[in-house]
């Protein structure tokens, strides 16, 4: 603590100095905070106000009596739905949907972008990412209109090609259930397979090419070249991938399943999301919906958690 | 490198290249088709003849869409609210962003949690909801514009590019100079930041453009539809469109009437997903390397 005085005699404390440093900082950036400010006041409003407002799912909301005046329930509705009986298939539809992804998604644009990397004619590398990166672009009702149309039971592209192949009759893909995730699975890697090789490119890109010399001269082959150089040397953007990916392993978006969800593939499309949805904003169930909502978040929450310290202590990547 | 090729190395090439044109064929075929079918007769569609050309060229259905006035109007609120959309992001994210790329700034590691906490955690859907209606937004074009006003993400790529592009001591310099730090921002900075600011925007133009969730929230007023909402009654929900030309060309039985609209129907579809995807597929060529660049920039760290 400094025994210097201030001009009135009081002397000046840590405290004080502190703040008047403070002061001197804010009296030379302030424009700086102003700057900031839309985008604080933004988040609060658009972020923070519904995690505030989240809380109806521990009360019995009303609109009338609004979220102050509504009643305690605790954790009612959480019981209410973990005890229901659609809590089960919802969980077993939206696990199962996003694992196939994961699955098959999630190793496809990795495996693309070593292909493409071997290749060496770079206007056909550049005409092909061209291509696969387009479908990225389209709408997601535009290609759910596509998957409607193509697997038609009469003159759906798929069919027709199925009848040249084996003259088989006409399915309807979309009205039955065991088809569903498929069709879910397989258009997501026809839309993002191009699009994501970016990022693995570019990590590829910073491989060293006198380690590839190196290993060219001890007669390694182009296939133990990518085994033993290029996948190690990507492994931490994979990760990082892999974490991100995990930790929205409950969330299966609700936009291109309520496109493809009908009647008849219900059993096998409803998921989480369209489930809050439907008995949110259709049938307005509040505080219930929310309840669910919260507890969706705080799963993917816990799940990235651990999936990141599992992998920091693992492989030494994590987010943070 | 080419002469110490061996043999082993040439077969991995050659079918490396074999799989490389087939999966691009194979991601390539479906807007293929969907072009050669929307040009084509739409009853040899139905019958499966239309696989690789086109068969009976017409532009029948692309005059039937035309004439559809819901699609223009669709069209119209999509071009309005994207551009809205895109300055209000940039205003509130390109400052932001330059803020949190200086050093001076305190309390930054405790901003930055500030923002990226909600990159990972929700309100969820309905507390939003409830929301976007408490501020009377409902039925506004305002309630697809304002709350996607501002995105995290885009938020983080912009400050990443800042700090990598501009070094700190230009900033002290121009303080020496005696500028003020919003003359260092607007005339120092911002026009510097051509390539991010063009990042930002095309991010959330294609976001905005293709999206129809928040219409489905929030829109009843069929005046204020935009065009992915339009496109969804159509292509999804099958919603009846204005079609002329059919029943007048062959005074046929009422069924052949008929069974032509359907086709008619169905051929309209594919020239509707064309004709909404045009924008984005113009673009798309001239600004591949911005966007591209956007992901790169952003995989430096998240």
């Amino acid at each position: 603590m400094k025994k210097t005085k201030q001009p009135d005699g009081r002397p000046v404390l840590a405290r004080d100095s502190r703040w008047v440093a403070a002061k001197k900082h804010l009296k030379s950036y302030w424009q700086l905070y102003v700057l900031l400010l839309p985008a604080v006041i933004y988040i609060i409003i658009f972020a923070y106000q519904p995690m505030y407002g989240a809380q109806i799912a521990f009360r019995e909301f009303s609109i009338k009596k609004g979220i102050w005046g509504s009643d305690w329930v605790g954790l009612k509705h959480f019981e209410r739905f973990v005890t229901s009986s659609v809590f089960w298939p919802l969980l077993k539809n939206t696990l199962g949907i996003s694992i196939y992804s994961l699955v098959a998604g999630f190793p496809a644009p990795i495996i693309f972008a070593f292909m493409l990397n071997e290749l060496t004619m770079n206007k056909l590398k550049k005409t092909m990412q061209m291509i696969t990166y387009a479908p990225h672009f389209i709408s997601m009702v535009a290609v759910c209109g596509m998957i409607v149309l193509f697997t038609h039971r009469e003159y759906g592209l798929i069919n027709v090609f199925l009848r040249m192949l084996t003259g088989a009759e006409g399915i309807e893909f979309l009205a039955e259930p065991k088809y569903f995730k498929t069709i879910y699975v397989v258009s997501g890697i026809w839309q993002e397979l191009g699009w994501g090789t970016i990022i693995y490119l570019a990590a590829l890109s910073g491989v060293d090419p006198q380690v590839v010399e190196a290993s060219v001269i001890d007669g390694a082959s182009r296939f133990q070249k990518i085994i033993y150089i290029n996948l190690p040397y990507i492994l931490p953007t994979i990760v990082i991938m892999l974490i991100l990916r995990c930790g929205s392993l409950l969330s299966v978006g609700s936009e291109k399943i309520l496109l493809l969800q009908n009647a008849l593939n219900m059993e096998s499309s409803d998921v989480i999301s369209t489930y809050v949805y439907r008995l949110g904003i259709q049938d307005a169930q509040f505080s219930f919906t929310t309840a669910i909502g919260l507890f969706n978040s705080i799963v993917n929450m816990i799940v990235l958690s651990v999936v990141n310290y599992l992998s920091g202590k693992l492989s030494g990547s994590s987010l943070w | 490198m080419a002469e110490r090729k061996t043999m082993s190395d040439k077969v991995f090439d050659t079918i490396n290249l074999i799989l490389l044109i087939l999966i691009t064929l194979i991601v390539l075929y479906p807007l293929y088709f969907t072009i050669i079918a929307s040009f084509s007769d739409p009853h040899a569609v139905a019958k499966g003849e239309v696989v690789f050309f086109i068969k009976g060229f017409t532009v029948e259905p692309y005059k039937n869409v035309f004439i559809n006035d819901e699609i223009w109007i669709g069209y119209a609120n999509s071009i309005f609210n994207t551009v809205v959309s895109v300055l209000l992001n940039l205003a509130i994210t390109i400052p932001a962003a330059y803020v949190l790329s200086r050093d001076e700034i305190k309390l930054k590691g405790a901003f930055m949690g500030f923002f990226v906490f909600t990159m990972y955690f929700s309100g969820g859907l309905i507390p939003s909801y409830l929301l976007v209606k408490n501020l009377g937004l409902v039925d506004t074009r305002w309630a697809l514009i304002i709350p996607a006003g501002f995105s995290v993400y885009n938020m983080i790529i912009a400050r990443t590019f800042f700090k990598a592009n501009m070094a700190q001591e230009i900033y002290e310099a121009a303080r020496i100079d005696g500028s003020s730090e919003f003359g260092i921002f607007f005339r120092l900075v911002l026009p510097l930041s051509g390539a991010i600011i063009a990042v930002i925007a095309l991010y959330v133009a294609v976001g905005h453009w293709n999206s129809w969730f928040s219409a489905l929230l929030y829109i009843t007023n069929k005046k204020l539809y935009p065009l992915q909402y339009v496109l969804r009654s159509i292509l999804i929900l099958n919603q009846e469109m204005n079609i002329v030309n059919v029943d007048s060309m062959e005074s046929g039985e009422a069924m052949q009437a008929l069974m032509r609209r359907k086709y008619m129907a169905e051929g309209m579809k594919y020239s509707i997903i064309f004709i909404s995807s045009v924008p984005m597929l113009i673009a798309y060529p001239f600004v591949q390397k911005y966007f591209v660049k956007g992901v790169m920039i952003g995989a430096i760290k998240g």
